[in-house]
């Protein structure tokens, strides 16, 4: 019997018991578009995978308690050292275990992959307006991963309880200290009394292997059923439609593309993993509140937070015998919660301002939407400026600068530079537009050079494909809203400010370069 | 507008490119092979893996030109699996590329908005269905339910009560009381003003009697830093100089920011910087927050030495030490 015969007979098995042929043999032609851009989200998947492969390995030896012992492992430089078992069982994971430290490292490398995935996977989403009705709740449930994320990443760099770790998880005690009223009883609830005390790891654990990547499952199923249903946007150019969807079929080729690529990437991990040692927690020594190392750094997901908390000006609020610590309010609970708010709630806001309710299956090019791309620009400034000041102490070492420069640097740099990035970046995309438009009326340049009888030098154009010229004149240009303040019967409009607003926001939005019309092509020809 | 009526027409997909392997032999049949190269080195990546885990020590070091002296079992761990994973996947891409069907197929999308009429009668369902619970007419039932869902949230809240203990004064209290003897650490020895140089700096704790089971959560509140500077070269408040013995001031090590230890104290400048968010402290002026975070300068402990010299507390901290918490009530 030949493969073929085995499969046929096996989708009859199926059949037979389920009645699923018709679905099934739907599902299995679906069709996906193709782009670079949409492995980044299959990255993030795949590392989520690893992650919980690698994960488990993990926890066969690792001993989750912070009940004191003393070292007697394979380490001498430790030997004799009082610590807490949960470090203890990662040096025996990282000595003793064979491959115990390769899968540490793949653990951890898969992580921070993890985490760049779902950010540039966010950005792409975000550029190309990928997030437009009907996908808002899927955006919505992708800052929720992304926040996860965050969380079960410091959970997870935490467990180890090395010195580095212990001073991550001193801070975050102050940040729950600092709430006001109650942060003093939530820090002690949390750890099980004063810190570091020693319930906290045994506690996170539990969040961080069971808690955590269960609410992981659930989400990712919901997201990758609703990419599924919904089906997959695609980028535009000729043949593909607002009412179409161009690609290749699940089985087989996407299929063998999509499952090569789980491989590709664990592979790639586990190349990161051999040759490029990262959080080498032997050489840290075990958490003391006593002690620390110089060039605590967290890991890079957590840079920008740390960044602007060190920047925060020192205020501190001593008023009818209480504290408010503003300089650890700000930049550790308030900002951060601003912003993910603000990126959950953008989809809203953004159709708010243009008034658009219809579904968008075409993605843009980030240049056809220059307020949303000038806007993503000033984000990713502000969280870059954060980031440098996160690493400040290195940065201040390799570049012979002082911390003192770096801080006063970001201090103004996070409130003057996120505002010139959205003025370079639209100046740019209305820019792009313009090239673009000039690409259509005039051709490419060929870099031939003619002579002209009277001895002029010209270079010669040539017109571009008419696939190309789609390409350039297909998106949208949509005029702003028309809010006057009074409507046609003379009535002024409720809620005053707020329409304003919006008109003001709509114009703004709607700011372009004429893209080139079929008339204005037929005009050219003439001349 | 105008240009929106006039657009460019849609010149439909591109058509097709057959590649070299549909059209010829040959070319699939070099495909084929090429795909099988890859899984046969996958599969020596495997065989990499086995030797390495079976016959490679693990304190075996070899040196590597660039990556300098790499532990050998690890590494061949390491990249036999890289390998063995990695051509799996680029042999399954390769196949895919250049033999399966890469034809683009075009699928219809369907608007997700059902027809007006179901989408009626779906709503007139919706609204009928709480029409006839009264969920709009009973507004006692309504509120009534609302606030007993909003008390059943309080039980999980409430069993979570026992995580632990209420924390009493015990942010404002350390270990350090009047007469408390200073104690290295580590090493738990009393020590003399005399044993400090000028411009040492030492690490003390509190004398307690079992210090073989002092806690952590003790010494994230009773480190404190001993600095040894010239009398003269303090400028200070009288009643904070009196806190003082010849030149040796004391401060607790917890960052008065965020808890981390406050460990780089920089002989030339006298300053204290905390690495975790760089709040700097400037020791001659009672640990006075030059630059960084933090609100507060460290807490200083009053110290003073007994008849045979030996260093002691003389009054516990006046003010709670590490990060702000809102009883905190001290400037």
């Amino acid at each position: 019997m030949t493969i073929e015969a085995g499969l046929g007979t096996v989708a009859n098995y199926v059949d037979e018991r389920t009645g699923a042929a018709a679905w099934m043999k739907k599902n299995l032609q679906k069709v996906f578009p193709d782009h670079w851009s949409f492995l980044l989200g299959e990255v993030a998947l795949y590392s989520f995978v690893i992650l919980l492969l690698s994960g488990t390995f993990l926890t066969f030896w690792f001993d989750p308690s912070q009940r004191e012992v003393i070292y007697d492992g394979g380490y001498a430089p430790l030997e004799g050292l009082k610590m807490s078992a949960a470090y203890a069982s990662t040096l025996h994971i990282s000595f003793e275990v064979r491959g115990g430290l390769l899968m540490r490292q793949i653990h951890h490398w898969s992580a921070l992959i993890f985490m760049s995935a779902i950010v540039a996977h966010l950005l792409r989403v975000f550029f190309t307006g990928a997030f437009r009705k009907p996908r808002e709740g899927n955006w919505i449930i992708g800052i929720g991963l992304l926040t996860l994320g965050i969380v079960e990443g410091f959970l997870g760099y935490s467990l180890p309880d090395d010195l580095l770790s212990g001073t991550g998880i001193r801070i975050a005690e102050a940040i729950i200290q600092a709430l006001p009223v109650v942060g003093s009883y939530l820090s002690y609830f949390a750890f099980g009394g004063a810190f570091p005390g020693e319930s906290f790891i045994p506690r996170i654990y539990t969040v961080h292997v069971l808690l955590l990547p269960g609410a992981f499952l659930a989400l990712i199923t919901v997201h990758l059923m609703l990419v599924w249903y919904q089906k997959h946007t695609q980028y535009p150019g000729p043949g593909r439609t607002e009412k179409n969807v161009v690609g290749y079929p699940l089985m087989p080729t996407y299929m063998a593309k999509a499952g090569g690529f789980f491989f590709i990437v664990f592979g790639v991990i586990a190349f990161l993993s051999a040759v490029a040692s990262i959080n080498p927690i032997w050489l840290y020594g075990p958490y003391t509140p006593g002690q620390i190392s110089a060039g605590s750094q967290p890991d890079w997901y957590m840079g920008w937070l740390d960044g602007l908390v060190r920047m925060a000006p020192p205020i501190e609020t001593h008023a009818f015998g209480h504290t408010i610590s503003w300089n650890i309010l700000i930049p550790g609970l308030i900002i951060p919660g601003i912003l993910f708010t603000g990126m959950a709630l953008y989809p809203f806001i953004e159709s708010w301002i243009t008034g658009d309710k219809r579904e968008h299956h075409l993605l843009d090019r980030p240049r056809n939407a220059p307020n949303r791309t000038a806007l993503g620009a000033m984000s990713l400034t502000f969280m870059l400026v954060c980031l440098i000041n996160g690493g400040n102490d290195i940065i201040a070492t390799h570049f012979s600068l002082t911390i003192n420069q770096i801080m006063w640097f970001t201090r103004f740099g996070v409130l003057i530079l996120p505002p010139i990035a959205f003025v370079v970046t639209k100046r740019l995309c209305l820019s792009l537009q313009r090239a673009d438009r000039d690409l259509v009326l005039h051709g490419r340049e060929t870099g031939t050079l003619l002579r002209l009888p009277h001895g002029e030098f010209v270079e010669v154009h040539e017109p571009i494909s008419p696939e190309k010229t789609y390409l350039l004149t297909s998106h949208e240009q949509a005029p702003a809203l028309e809010l006057p303040a009074v409507d046609a019967h003379g009535v002024k409009r409720a809620g005053g400010l707020r329409n304003k607003l919006r008109a003001r926001m709509s114009i703004a939005n709607a700011e372009t370069v004429t893209k080139v019309s079929a008339n204005d092509l037929k005009e050219i020809e003439h001349h | 507008m105008s240009n929106e009526i006039e657009a460019i027409k849609d010149p439909g997909l591109p058509a097709h490119v057959h590649r070299k392997a549909d059209t010829d032999p040959a070319v699939a049949n070099r495909a084929e092979r090429q795909v099988a190269t890859m899984f046969g080195v996958s599969a020596f990546g495997t065989v990499l893996l086995i030797v390495s885990y079976v016959f490679v020590p693990q304190d075996k070091f070899i040196f590597i030109p660039v990556m300098g002296n790499q532990n050998a079992h690890q590494l061949g761990l390491g990249l036999g699996m890289a390998i063995s994973l990695f051509f799996i996947g680029l042999g399954a891409i390769h196949w895919a590329k250049t033999l399966m069907p890469d034809t683009e197929v075009v699928a219809q999308r369907h608007e997700f908005r059902s027809p007006d009429s179901d989408r009626k009668e779906f709503v007139e369902a919706v609204k009928s269905g709480a029409g006839a619970a009264g969920l709009g007419r009973r507004s006692l039932i309504k509120r009534s339910l609302g606030a007993a869902l909003g008390l059943s949230a309080l039980s999980p809240l409430l069993l979570l009560r026992d995580l632990g203990p209420l924390p009493k004064k015990e942010f404002e209290t350390t270990t350090w009381k009047s007469g408390t003897y200073l104690v290295t650490d580590p090493g738990n020895r009393r020590i003399k003003a005399s044993d400090l140089e000028v411009g040492a700096v030492a690490q003390v704790l509190p004398e307690i009697d079992d210090p073989e089971h002092r806690k952590l959560s003790d010494i994230g509140k009773d480190a404190v830093l001993l600095i040894r500077l010239r009398p003269q070269e303090f400028n200070l408040e009288p009643e904070k100089l009196a806190m003082t013995h010849d030149g040796i001031i004391a401060f607790s090590k917890i960052c008065s920011h965020m808890g981390c230890a406050v460990a780089l104290y920089e002989q030339q400048t006298k300053h204290l910087l905390c690495p975790c968010h760089q709040s700097t402290f400037d020791v001659t002026r009672g640990a006075k927050v030059i630059f960084g975070p933090s609100a507060r300068p460290l807490p200083q402990l009053d110290i003073t030495i007994d008849s045979e010299g030996y260093l002691l507390a003389r009054k516990p901290f006046s003010e709670p030490v590490g990060p702000s918490f809102w009883e905190r009530n001290s400037q």
